[in-house]
Parts: structure tokens; C-alpha cells; sequence
């Protein structure tokens, strides 16, 4: 029985003399109200020039002033359009398909237009492929209103037009033409068929151009591997969905291996179904989101993945046992699922990533597609490192860079920078950024929500970009740009629409391919149920020498020193998002931190060297720093976390943050460790030095903590949830009542409430299928109007997330083991704990208002500002709270947010909430809070509302499973499930009546609206 | 004051018997003419001629005032009946007028009759002669009702003089006390009611940038409201019509008949005023009355509305839930707009207004299947045959606040 485990969620909270982790136990709100700090001081207020009097007078003055001011009402005007476009309606929105592909991230998308104004980024359901957002593409919207975006052109430095930087680069370009110099297209990946097509153009008319495409964080060795085997460049595509044994070797493909986009397919092999789910084996060394939701974790360096994937590879092939008891088990397991086994590899080795590939061919993989791969990456190291060695011999004429920022993402940025000075330079950006403050010429181009485009993210899966909006600037995208140079007049528009017609549509509508935003042609894909003999001749393309690579890989040995590992977050990924405040403040899904980067490392590790982390008397997190030293490369001033389940031995960094320009102030956080990623390898030797100094994170895995009650996370393992009666792993509520154990049925403070007539909401969300990756957190940001609040007031507890996702450690030692040896309740016991919590297993649970049927808040609100309504939402009426703050004391989730500032028009608080740009992302349809209010999740009654009048208005019940909110909606594994239980065809009302369902801190007799379904783990080994 | 009312009065009489006069002289040359023809020919032109022509001005076609003082009665009939006719016998009158037009083809009217050409032509030579008995029954003496605000003061100053007696020259201590009472009580309820009134803008008319009258356009002319407020069945906003709705009309409608008034608070408009707030609108938009046709290149002007009916930012309403869903009349809210030249702000938008319809509203669920079964549970429950949108769930505080 599994739900007996310890769980913790800060370390902190393992050391049992902590005083901080009492206090917060005690207190909702980690800071005592500063009452000492201005009535302790008797002498200053003794000598303090404002009497009582003067004070009763400033009072009377004021409320005077302030009530005489309210007499007068503003005028209001309303400007009416003066054609108002047919398919607009003030107040209702329209969407529009589109689809999001800057290089990093790809994902077919819908855009919720109000008034004009996108608002809101949602998955396209209609997509097959990549149509689940993201946190980042979820944020991704904010960025068109982000007021540090180009106005316009510009021409050495200074404000210019069109028609200038046209001149000028159309004289130099032909200068060039039939020069020995080169032209060079430096992007970054376009995948796009029309984009590609026009490049091909252009170099035919300017036979000395040529196109290098570079990824920020590269993909070369896997591209350069299928290549290989497949004669193609692109990636190889997984669906996990068809494995049943999972080995993943260094892959953090929940997070943004390969271009992301698995979840889905692994979320749906995760959730059991008739006693079966898949079993998932991690080798890496950082604690990724891809380890945290493994059945099996291994902490291992990166010269060990490399001599566990080659054990792999001879076991399967020549059934070499593999002389590492955790690999052979592994093994065992993959090889006795034979088909439906999938090893995937994030080792930046073209002979590893050919290995794997191997691995998954002699197993004849289902869920690898290697017929319709992906286009979502394609840079080539090698074809950069020759681009900057060209430009630096001066055999480079002129360097376009369009969607990529070489001068802070390469490791050589400096240098790149240094030789852009020989060349003739054009940058194409939506914001300054490092590269183009080097170049001669920045062209100005739009955000995606303002452009055309298309793109081709898997083999024969199309996608249309479509301008949801006027360019706000004067702006023009690159595409536009090379056709006016080519001295064409067609629009991009026009020249994709050409295009496709001719290459892609099939004599198919573009209309039709234009609204759904997706454009689908048959490709003959791997089918292994189907034809096992096919399978073979599918597989055996091009061969490349396997052998070769095994025994090449065979030669590394493990490295003596510490090791870096480099790997991107979810929140901000390469970087190009850096100016993103939603994404500042999402805290990283593992280490629960926001607006910074810093070194993770093994409680080991920090020890050898003298590092700590304290936590301060508000339950904020600090941390010493280090200088980070590769090749001679250092990093300055790098705090440290200290990372549970980080392998000892290795350290990890993300990349993309330090960014210095384009960015506002506020938001320069972290340090660039791109300088680092030498040679595009993120598995770096590396040598540490502690430096004087302390870091202060913004950290909230200490807040909200459990507060003592240890059954607010479930989970069973595959076994005792098949062999086992229900009870046992997923037990009813039980109380005391007169000494005896009752069911909580038979126990009510509160009177029944009748919610049996019409709609009563209820959200699922399964543990098994939620991966922790934030992307509802941004959503419910971008849906709420939830404001950011900054670094300083994350430290303070005072986050304003309505959603959070708590991850929570827990470790073989539970309880019950703990008393049968005699040290549960001793020191020993989190002793014996602290050891596991080096590589502890790991759950996520999202958390948002619970929507209590007897709610505790409401009979604690002094004024009923908080109330419940019969469709089961708990009902917060902020213009009627006067901030007593007495619900969020009373709520047992943690989950009411207060208001502490005004966090609109605020200079202290100088995010998108504080122009006139940024807060064009704001939903109308609901309430920027003010100062002095509790908040808290609405369970997006404003939606569930429009669905409801929607219904009324065309005269029909509600369709089934019609009902959404912006987390279920976002949420693309589907753990999150949203819908009327009072129709017993919806989802929602099925998933109620599951075996696995279970209520978050059901004994305290809250009976929320919200349940969840407790997480299994597959432990089965062999 | 009063001694300019009664001036007023009798300065008014004078015109009006004056004007009685002169209608009754119009009345009598009327006699002359063929009123019925004269009518019927209105009624025939306004449905076949008015699309196209007017009688004083050049139009889409000439101006047809007195046509017959230019053309033969025949050649008219020839003309109408069918032109092109007309035209083919080489007809150099027909022919110019074709060519003067830009060769744009008049409708040909077989259909009608010589009498009905010839209550046409009536019409065109005598003009509208009902217009002039309105004109003279329009001249209406406002009474005002007499105010009864005098009263209350008139009480008050007694009060106050009473309550003074009692201070400075009774001696009885209990009537002191009393009306020290009676004075608080009496001050707190009209700062209760002054306080209650912060914020309240019931009767808020703002002066608009044109001097639109509601009363013209959805009273007399019986324009349907949402013809121009479409969105209020499909949105939460009514929405405020774009000028393209405007000009769906008024690129036919350049002026005001000569009668029409309106009344902007106390200031009357009459023609001349109203016709140059039609004009606003021509410059907004860019349209040439006399060519008939949008100016290029023109610099579009968005008319800047003050916004009479303002909730605030935590109070959701939307207009289609009460205008599709409830069926509500827009005058249930906005009060008689078909009876206002200058619309002002009917209801108090207060919370307690909304609650109070919110208890006493029926929900009229026939024939709404989204009702259909809740209506069965909820009658069940309460035993009632018809639901109030509180029962429905209307009086919850996060139906309208969030």
C-alpha cells in the first residue's frame, strides 16, 4: 500500500528542528502582519508630528475629498466603427486557426479574437499532429503586446522606413551577385514549404546565396543520425501511445527533446486501462520532468548513458547480458515487450542517436514513425561552426538572420558578433535583440498573430499561419522582404496560396485548409499490427554502419571530474521568450522556482563543497554562488539549488537566461549559459569555485506547505491497484464520531445543498496522466487576467497563481516501514529519509480552488463575498470582499490568493499589466482585481457561462462534454477534465464513479467539486 | 418668473390662432385641388418614384417638382410606361435626358395606369398637402406639470422655525429632546439618501455629438431597435451602430421633412439645425449628398458617443442572455426611447433594480429546449407552475460578478 509513503516537498521540511517549517504549519501567511514596526517604536511615535487630532482631521479631510470627488462620474465615450466588418460582433469572439512554429516551438493552434484583439492561444483539436500547446505557446500571445517590440525598420542604429532599407540592401545584394562572396540566409527552423520554397528562389536568381539553418539548441546529432539510416533530414516521430516498455536514455521528451510534442501519446500509455500501462526506465543525470514521471529513475553521468545504451543495443541484438544489474533488468523487460518497447536517447551523438535507432529497428518499435517524420528541427552544427568560419576568412558577403539570435545562443556568440562586423549584416526580429544591435540593417517583422506562413512540422501534416490582427508596427515579415528583393510583387499571402495549390492542396479547397488550419495527406506510416513482413522492408533503408558507431561509442570512458549537464525549462526554453512575464513567474515544474536560472546539484556534491541553501525565517529560499568553468569559459556568480535526485557528480544549468537586450529590466534575470555549450554539447566537463555571496530564490515549494496532514497526495502501484480490492489502496473517508470510526457520510456540519437541477460542474484531474509541464498555469493566467507579481513578491508567498502544480518527493521509506523498524516517529526516521531524497520518486498535483460543496471559507466571510452557486462553483464576489483575509485562513487548500498591491498601472510592478500595450491581452469578460482582495480559480465560470447562454440562445440542452475551462482546455495529455455531472453522458460524470477517484483531503468533510484520480506507478520489474 | 410664463402664454396663443389662420387659408386653396388624387399620387410615387427621385432635389433621377410645367402630359406617360420605347422613336427630350443621366436605364412602369400617372404628375405639381395641416396641429402648448418641490421646503421651513421656537423660547425640556430626535432623525435621512444617490446616474443625458433623436427614428418612423443595435441579440454589448448602418438610410434621407423638431433640452432644432446634424454625419463617413457617392481618399471620422449606460467594471451583464435567451423588451430597462429626442439613462442600473426584476421575473420556457427538463425539476421542487430567474439561479453573486 503505497499511499503510506513520506511525502515532502522541500528538504527543508526533512530537517525536524526546523522552526521555519513548524511556523509555516502554523500561519497561513508566512509574514506577520508589521504591526511592531510602527506601534513597537513608543519613543517615535511619542515624538511623531502628527497628533491624534491632526490625524482625526486628515481622516475627516480626506473621506471628505474622497467622497466629493466620487459625485462626479467620468464621461464615457463609445466609437461606434465606421464599416463594421460583417463577421465581427462586439463582445463575442471569433477564432481563427493558425499555427505557432518560431523555431523552438511548434503547435497547431486556435487564437480567440475579441474585438480584433487575440487573446488567447488554445490547442486545435481538429490537429492529429502537434496540436497540444505548451506553456510557452500558451504565453506565446503576450509576446505580440510585449512594448519592447521594433516600431519600424531600422538603418545603422538610427529609426528608418521601408523604402530606405530597401534601397540600400537591394544595392549591396547585387553588388554581390556573381561576387565570390557569399549571401547567407541564417534562420533558424523554418519548416516551412513556402518559406523554403521562395529561399530556393531567391538562391536561383542570386546563385551565390545559400541557407544555413541553426537551431539554438541543437538537434544535429539525431537529425544527422537519421539521416544517416534514412537518407532524409528530419526526426524520427514517437508515439508512445504503442509502447509498452519505455527506456528513455537522457531524453527529457516531456520536456523539449526533439521538438517536444510527446506527452500526449505518453500520457495515454500512462493511465492504466483493463490492468495495463507502460512501464517507463529513465537513465539521466539531471532531474528532468520526463525522470520525475518514470516508473524506474536512474542517476547516471553521461559517459555511463553512453555505455548503458550500447549494453542496450548488444543485449537486443546479440543477447549480451549486460553486466549492470538496473540495465539488464531494464533489458529484460524491453526485450520481453518486443515490439511495443521504444528506447529514445538524448545523448548529442550522432553514433548514440544512430544506436538508438538501431535499438528500435532490431526491436521493431511501433511507436517509432520513421515514414512521416518531423521537420520541427534542422539545424546542422556543422554547416554553423563552417558559416562562422566563412564569415571570419571574409567569404561572406552578406548574413540575413531571420528567427534566430546567434550572437547570444551560439557558445562562440563573441566571436559571431566580432566577424557580423566583416559582413554586410540584416536581422530580422520582432524585439533588438543580441545580434541585431551588430547588424547594419534590423528589419522589423511581426509577431506570428500578425503574419502568413505555413509549415510542415511532420511528413504530410501542413499547417496555415494566418494574421489574426493588423500589424500593430510598421513592421513586414521576412518572407515579404526576400520577395520585394527578388523585385516581385506578390504578396507572401498570394505566393503561398500559389504554392499550395500547386504542391500541396491536391486540388483541395484552400478555404477549407484555411479554416481548420491543418492539411493532412496520406503517408504510408509504419503499421506493425498490420504487416510484419512489410515492417522489415520499411526498415531496411539506407543502412549506416551501426558496428562503427557501437565500437566508437564503446571507446568513451567515464570522466573523472564533475560534469554539466545543460538542459532548457519549461518555462523559457532557448530564450527567445525571455521578455515574457507569464513565463518569468511559472515556476519550474521540478525545483518549484521562477525568474532565475541556477546550478542543481546533488546534496553530495554541495556538501563536498561547502555549498548550502537556507531557508529564511519567511520560508524563502537562498543559496551560495559559484563560478562555472568550461574550457576556460566561466560563468559568473551562479547560484546554487540543491537538487534532490540531481546524479552526484554532474551539475545542470538551463540555457536562456541572461538575456541583456530586448528585454526590460526587470526581466534581465539569470545567468547565459550558452557560453558553455561548446561545441552544441550539453554534456560538458566542468569545474566549480564557490564565491562569496548569497542568491535569493524565488522559490514556493515551501509555501502552502501540507500543513501536517500527510493524505493529501494518492498513489498504488500497478500490482496492489490490479490485485488488490479498492479499499486497500484507494480507502473511503473515515472519521471519529463518539469514538467510533464512521464513514463521513454519516457526518455533516452542513445542511445538504440541492444541486441536482441543471449543469453542476465538476474537473478531474488524473494523476497518472498529468506530466507537471505548467501549460494550464498559463493558460488560467491568460484566461483570469491574473496578474504577475514579480521576484520579490514570490519570496514573500505572495504568488498569485490560481493554479499551482505542487510537486511532491517521497521515497521508498513509508511510514508503515518506519514502524516496523522501530524509527518512525525518531530522528532517525528522517534520517532514514534523507538518504532516499537523493533520488527520490516524484509526483505532481495540480491545485486550484477546490469548489467545496461545504466550502469552509464561505462560513468564515464576514461580509459573503463568498458564496456558492448551485452549478457548483464556489462563487467569489471580489468587489464585495473588504480583505479580512479569515477564508484564506479557513481554507484547508491553500488556494485563495490576496491582492497585497495594485498590480495594474503600477511602476512597482512593471509587467504587461502596466501599458496600454500589454494590457490589450486582458479578457474582457473578466474583472482586473483590485488592491486588498482575495482572488482565487472561478472554475472559469465566465465560460462555463457563455457555454450556457450559447445553449439558451440556439434553444438546446448543452452537447456532450460542451463545457470547458481554460486548464482543461489547455491541458493536452487530457488529465484535466471538465464538465456537468447532472448529464450522465459527459466524461466527466464517468470519471466520477472511477475506481481511482479520490477527493483532496476527503476526511475534513469539504466535498469539493474538484476530484482527482490517484496516481499509479508501474513497479514491476522483470 | 411667472409674469414670463404668462407672457409666454400669450405670445403662444397669438401664434397659434395665427397660424389657425393662415391653415385655414391653406385649407381653402386646398379646395381647389383634387385632395384624393393628390394622395393617391403620394402613395403611388412614395412606392415606385421615391427610390429614385425626389420633388425638390436632383437625386438618383431629376428633381420631379412640377414636371408637368416642363413636359407634356403625353410625353410623361410615354416616358414612364416605357422609356427605352421612348428613346427607340428618336425622341431628342428622351434621348438628352438619358445622356445627362450617364446612360442609367429607368425602370420601365407598364404596370401603371394613365390615372395613376396622372395622380402621380398631381402630386408632383401640388406637393404633399397633408404636410401643412400637420404642420398646424403640431403647434401644441406643452403644459408642464406644476412642480409640488415647494411644498417640501415650505414644510421644512417651519419645521425649522418650530424647532427654533423650541430652542430659544420654550422651556419645556421633553419637547427639546424630542425635537432634537426628530432633527437627527431627520438629518439622517436625507444623508442616508444623499449617500444612497453617490454614483446614481438615473436620468444621466449627456449632450451628444449629434443631436440624434430616438423619438423620430423608433417612434415615428418605427425603426426596429435592434435594426440598429444588432449585436444585443448575439453579444453582451448592444453595440452602438457603425455608420454604414446609418447611411443604409440616410444616403437616401439627406433632410428632414420641413416639420420636423426635436427637442435637445431646452433648445427646439427645426429643420435647418437638424439638417446640418444629418450633414455631421456625411462628414464622418465621407459622402457627397449631391454626387450620390462616397469621397475618395477621405479621411474617415468616428462620431464620439458619450456613453450613457455605464456599469462598472465588476458587474457582467450581457445584453443577449436578456434580449434572446429572456425575451425582455428593450424598454423594460431603457424606459420609453421611442419617446425620447434625447435619450437620458431610464433605470438606476443599481443592484437592487436587478435583483428585484431577478425575484420577480417569470422565465418563459416554452419552446426553449435548453429549459425543458430544468423547468420540470425546478416546478417539481418548489411546487410552482412558473419559475422566477432567481429560482433559476439568477440571484447568485457569480452569475454576474467574476
Amino acid at each position: 500500500m503505497a499511499s503510506n509513503k513520506k511525502y515532502w516537498k522541500s528538504v527543508e521540511e526533512l530537517n525536524e528542528n526546523s522552526s521555519i517549517v513548524e511556523k509555516l504549519e502554523q500561519n497561513e501567511f508566512a509574514s506577520d502582519i508589521p504591526t511592531d514596526q510602527f506601534l513597537g517604536d513608543k519613543e517615535a511615535l511619542a515624538s511623531s508630528e502628527t497628533s491624534r487630532r491632526d490625524f482625526l482631521k486628515y481622516v475627516g479631510f480626506t473621506t471628505a475629498a474622497a467622497s466629493l470627488a466620487a459625485c462626479e462620474g467620468p464621461v464615457i465615450k463609445s466609437i461606434p466603427y465606421i464599416v463594421k466588418p460583417d463577421d465581427m460582433v462586439p463582445g463575442v469572439p471569433d477564432f481563427y486557426a493558425s499555427s505557432i512554429a518560431d523555431g523552438f516551438d511548434f503547435a497547431n493552434v486556435l487564437i480567440k479574437v475579441r474585438e480584433g484583439r487575440p487573446i488567447k492561444i488554445e490547442p486545435n483539436k481538429l490537429a492529429k499532429v502537434s496540436g497540444g500547446t505548451n506553456a510557452r505557446v500558451q504565453a506565446s500571445v503576450l509576446n505580440l503586446y510585449d512594448n519592447n517590440r521594433l516600431k519600424g525598420p531600422k538603418v545603422k542604429g538610427a529609426d528608418s522606413d521601408w523604402a530606405t532599407l530597401d534601397r540600400e540592401v537591394g544595392e549591396a545584394l547585387n553588388k554581390l551577385k556573381g561576387s565570390d562572396k557569399s549571401i547567407v540566409f541564417m534562420t533558424g527552423t523554418l519548416a516551412s514549404p513556402s518559406a523554403h520554397k521562395l529561399i530556393k528562389d531567391f538562391i536561383a536568381s542570386y546563385p551565390n546565396a545559400k541557407h544555413v539553418a541553426y537551431d539554438a539548441v541543437s538537434e544535429s546529432a539525431a537529425l544527422d543520425a537519421y539521416e544517416a539510416m534514412y537518407g532524409e533530414r528530419a526526426l524520427p516521430d514517437y508515439d508512445f501511445s504503442k509502447s509498452e516498455v519505455i527506456i528513455s536514455i537522457g531524453a527529457d521528451f516531456l520536456g523539449d527533446w526533439q521538438g517536444g510534442n510527446f506527452e500526449v501519446g505518453y500520457a495515454k500509455s500512462r493511465i492504466p486501462h483493463h490492468g495495463k500501462m507502460s512501464r517507463h526506465i529513465q537513465f539521466e543525470s539531471n532531474m528532468t520532468l520526463t525522470g520525475a514521471n518514470a516508473d524506474k529513475r536512474y542517476m547516471v553521468k553521461s559517459a555511463e548513458q553512453v555505455q548503458t545504451l550500447v549494453a542496450i543495443y548488444n543485449a537486443v541484438t546479440n543477447g549480451t547480458k549486460p553486466a549492470n544489474e538496473a540495465v539488464a533488468k531494464a533489458v529484460s523487460q524491453l526485450k520481453a515487450a518486443g515490439s511495443k518497447g521504444v528506447v529514445v536517447t538524448g545523448i548529442q551523438d550522432k553514433n548514440a542517436q544512430l544506436v538508438a535507432l538501431a535499438i528500435n529497428k532490431a526491436l521493431k518499435s511501433a511507436a517509432v514513425d520513421v515514414m512521416a517524420p518531423k521537420y520541427v528541427r534542422s539545424g546542422s552544427d556543422a554547416k554553423v561552426s563552417q558559416l562562422i568560419n566563412d564569415m571570419k576568412a571574409g567569404k561572406v558577403g552578406a548574413l540575413i538572420t531571420y528567427n534566430t539570435n546567434p550572437a547570444y545562443t551560439l557558445y562562440n556568440g563573441a566571436e559571431f558578433a566580432e566577424a557580423q562586423k566583416n559582413v554586410l549584416s540584416v536581422a530580422f526580429t520582432m524585439k533588438e535583440d543580441e545580434t541585431s544591435t551588430n547588424a547594419q540593417y534590423v528589419a522589423a517583422t511581426p509577431h506570428y498573430l500578425e503574419s502568413w506562413g505555413d509549415v510542415n512540422m511532420k511528413k504530410g501534416h501542413y499547417s496555415l499561419v494566418q494574421p489574426t490582427i493588423r500589424p500593430l508596427f510598421n513592421t513586414r515579415q521576412f518572407e515579404d522582404s526576400v520577395l520585394k528583393w527578388m523585385g516581385s510583387s506578390q504578396s507572401y499571402h498570394d505566393y503561398i496560396k500559389a504554392n499550395w495549390t500547386t504542391n500541396v492542396l491536391n486540388g483541395n479547397s484552400w478555404n477549407q485548409a484555411l479554416h481548420d488550419g491543418i492539411f493532412s495527406k496520406n503517408v504510408a506510416s509504419v503499421k506493425v499490427e498490420q504487416n510484419n513482413g512489410e515492417l522489415d522492408e520499411l526498415y531496411s533503408a539506407p543502412a549506416a554502419n551501426i558496428a562503427a558507431a557501437v565500437s566508437a561509442l564503446a571507446k568513451r570512458t567515464a570522466s573523472e571530474g564533475l560534469e554539466l549537464a545543460l538542459y532548457t525549462k519549461t518555462g523559457l526554453g532557448d530564450g527567445q521568450m525571455a521578455n515574457n512575464p507569464w513565463l518569468q513567474e511559472l515556476p519550474d515544474p521540478i525545483t518549484r522556482t521562477s525568474w532565475d536560472n541556477y546550478v542543481t546539484m546533488s546534496r553530495v556534491d554541495a556538501e563536498a563543497k561547502g555549498i548550502e541553501n537556507t531557508t529564511v525565517s519567511n520560508g524563502a529560499l537562498d543559496g551560495n554562488l559559484v563560478n562555472v568553468t568550461v574550457n576556460g569559459v566561466t560563468v559568473e556568480n551562479v547560484p546554487v539549488y540543491i537538487q534532490p535526485g540531481q546524479t552526484p557528480g554532474v551539475i545542470g544549468l538551463a540555457l536562456g537566461y541572461g538575456r541583456k537586450v530586448g528585454v526590460s529590466d526587470n526581466m534581465k534575470v539569470g545567468v547565459n549559459a550558452y557560453p558553455l555549450y561548446q561545441n552544441f554539447n550539453t554534456a560538458q566537463s566542468v569545474s566549480i569555485e564557490k564565491v562569496a555571496g548569497n542568491h535569493e530564490f524565488a522559490c514556493i515549494q515551501l509555501q502552502h506547505t501540507l500543513m501536517g496532514r500527510d493524505e493529501i497526495i494518492r498513489e498504488t502501484t500497478l500490482d496492489d491497484f490490479i490485485n488488490k480490492p479498492k479499499h486497500d489502496w484507494n480507502p473511503a473517508p473515515h472519521v471519529q464520531m463518539d469514538h467510533q470510526n464512521v464513514a463521513l457520510e454519516k457526518v455533516d456540519l452542513w445542511e445538504k445543498f440541492d444541486d441536482s437541477i441543471g449543469p453542476k460542474f465538476n474537473l478531474s484531474i488524473d494523476l497518472a496522466g498529468c506530466t507537471g509541464c505548467g501549460a494550464c498555469v498559463v493558460a488560467c493566467h491568460a484566461e483570469n487576467n491574473v496578474p504577475v507579481v514579480g521576484k520579490e513578491e514570490i519570496r514573500k508567498s505572495r504568488d498569485m497563481h490560481w493554479l499551482r502544480i505542487d510537486r511532491y518527493y517521497s521515497s521508498d521509506m513509508t511510514v508503515e516501514r518506519g514502524k516496523e523498524e522501530g524509527i518512525f516517529g525518531s530522528g532517525s526516521f528522517f534520517e532514514a529519509q534523507t538518504h532516499p531524497s537523493d533520488n527520490p520518486e516524484v509526483t505532481f498535483q495540480p491545485v486550484m480552488c477546490q469548489h467545496c460543496n461545504h466550502a469552509p471559507c464561505e462560513t468564515v466571510c464576514p461580509v459573503a463575498a463568498t458564496s456558492h452557486g448551485r452549478q457548483g462553483q464556489n462563487q467569489m464576489a471580489y468587489n464585495r470582499c473588504v480583505g479580512t483575509r479569515y477564508c484564506a485562513n479557513n481554507c484547508p487548500y491553500k488556494v485563495r490568493r490576496f491582492n497585497w498591491f495594485k498590480y495594474f498601472d503600477n511602476d512597482e510592478f512593471d509587467y504587461n499589466l502596466n501599458n496600454d500595450l500589454g494590457r490589450m491581452v486582458l479578457n474582457p469578460d473578466v474583472v482586473v482585481r483590485s488592491r486588498g482582495v482575495m482572488e482565487k480559480c472561478s472554475m472559469c465560470i465566465q465560460m462555463t457561462q457563455a457555454t450556457i447562454l450559447k445553449a439558451k440562445k440556439e434553444g438546446r440542452p448543452p452537447a456532450k462534454d460542451e463545457f470547458q475551462v481554460a486548464c482543461a482546455n489547455a491541458c493536452s495529455t487530457g488529465a484535466m477534465q471538465f464538465g456537468d455531472v447532472n448529464n450522465k453522458e459527459n466524461t466527466i460524470a464517468h470519471l466520477k464513479e472511477d475506481d481511482r477517484t479520490f477527493h483532496l483531503l476527503d476526511f475534513v468533510g469539504t466535498q469539493p467539486n474538484v476530484f482527482y484520480q490517484l496516481d499509479v506507478r508501474n513497479t514491476k520489474e522483470a | 418668473m411667472k409674469s414670463v410664463n404668462q407672457h409666454n402664454r400669450i405670445l403662444r396663443l397669438f401664434l397659434s390662432s395665427l397660424t389657425f389662420i393662415l391653415l385655414f387659408s391653406a385649407q381653402l386653396s386646398a379646395q381647389e385641388i383634387d385632395s384624393t388624387q393628390v394622395r393617391t399620387g403620394k402613395k403611388i410615387f412614395n412606392a415606385n418614384c421615391a427610390s429614385c427621385h425626389k420633388l425638390e432635389k436632383k437625386f438618383t433621377g431629376p428633381a420631379l417638382g412640377k414636371i408637368e410645367e416642363r413636359r407634356t402630359n403625353e410625353w410623361l406617360k410615354a416616358w414612364i410606361k416605357d422609356n427605352a420605347a421612348l428613346r427607340a422613336t428618336g425622341d431628342a427630350d428622351a434621348i438628352a435626358i438619358f445622356n445627362e443621366y450617364n446612360g442609367s436605364v429607368m425602370t420601365a412602369f407598364p404596370q401603371l395606369s394613365d390615372t395613376d400617372i396622372d395622380a402621380i404628375l398631381a402630386y408632383t405639381t401640388h406637393g404633399d398637402i397633408d404636410k401643412v395641416v400637420v404642420a398646424g396641429g403640431g403647434e401644441e402648448v406643452v403644459e408642464k406639470e406644476p412642480s409640488t418641490a415647494w411644498m417640501s421646503y415650505v414644510v421644512l421651513a417651519v419645521l425649522i422655525l418650530l424647532v427654533l421656537w423650541i430652542y430659544f423660547k420654550s422651556d419645556n425640556q421633553f419637547l427639546k429632546l424630542v425635537s432634537t430626535i426628530a432633527l437627527l432623525l431627520t438629518v439622517a435621512y436625507f444623508g442616508y439618501q444623499a449617500m444612497m444617490g453617490v454614483g446614481l446616474d438615473e436620468g444621466y443625458q449627456p449632450i451628444q455629438p449629434i443631436a440624434f433623436s430616438h423619438k423620430i427614428h423608433a417612434g415615428e418612423n418605427k425603426v426596429d431597435c435592434q435594426y440598429c443595435h444588432s449585436s444585443a441579440k448575439h453579444s453582451k454589448h448592444s453595440g452602438i451602430p457603425s455608420l454604414n448602418v446609418c447611411m443604409n438610410c440616410h444616403k437616401s434621407i439627406a433632410e428632414v421633412a420641413e416639420t420636423t423638431q426635436v427637442m435637445i433640452g431646452e433648445e427646439k432644432l427645426g429643420k435647418t439645425e437638424l439638417d446640418l446634424e444629418i450633414q455631421k454625419l456625411y462628414d464622418a463617413i465621407g459622402w457627397d449628398a449631391d454626387n450620390f457617392a462616397y469621397k475618395e481618399n477621405y479621411e474617415q471620422k468616428p462620431v464620439k458617443w458619450v456613453r450613457i449606460h455605464n456599469l462598472p467594471d465588476f458587474a457582467y451583464f450581457n445584453h443577449s442572455q436578456h434580449v434572446t435567451a429572456g425575451g425582455v423588451k428593450c424598454q423594460t430597462c431603457h424606459g420609453p426611447v421611442e419617446e425620447m429626442d434625447e435619450l437620458y439613462q431610464y433605470s438606476p442600473l443599481t443592484m437592487g433594480w436587478c435583483i428585484d426584476c431577478h425575484k420577480e421575473t417569470q422565465v418563459d420556457l416554452k419552446g426553449n429546449e435548453y429549459y425543458a427538463k430544468i423547468h420540470e425539476q425546478l416546478s417539481k421542487k418548489y411546487g410552482i407552475e412558473k419559475v422566477t430567474v432567481a429560482q433559476m439561479g439568477g440571484m447568485e453573486c457569480g452569475k454576474c460578478h467574476y
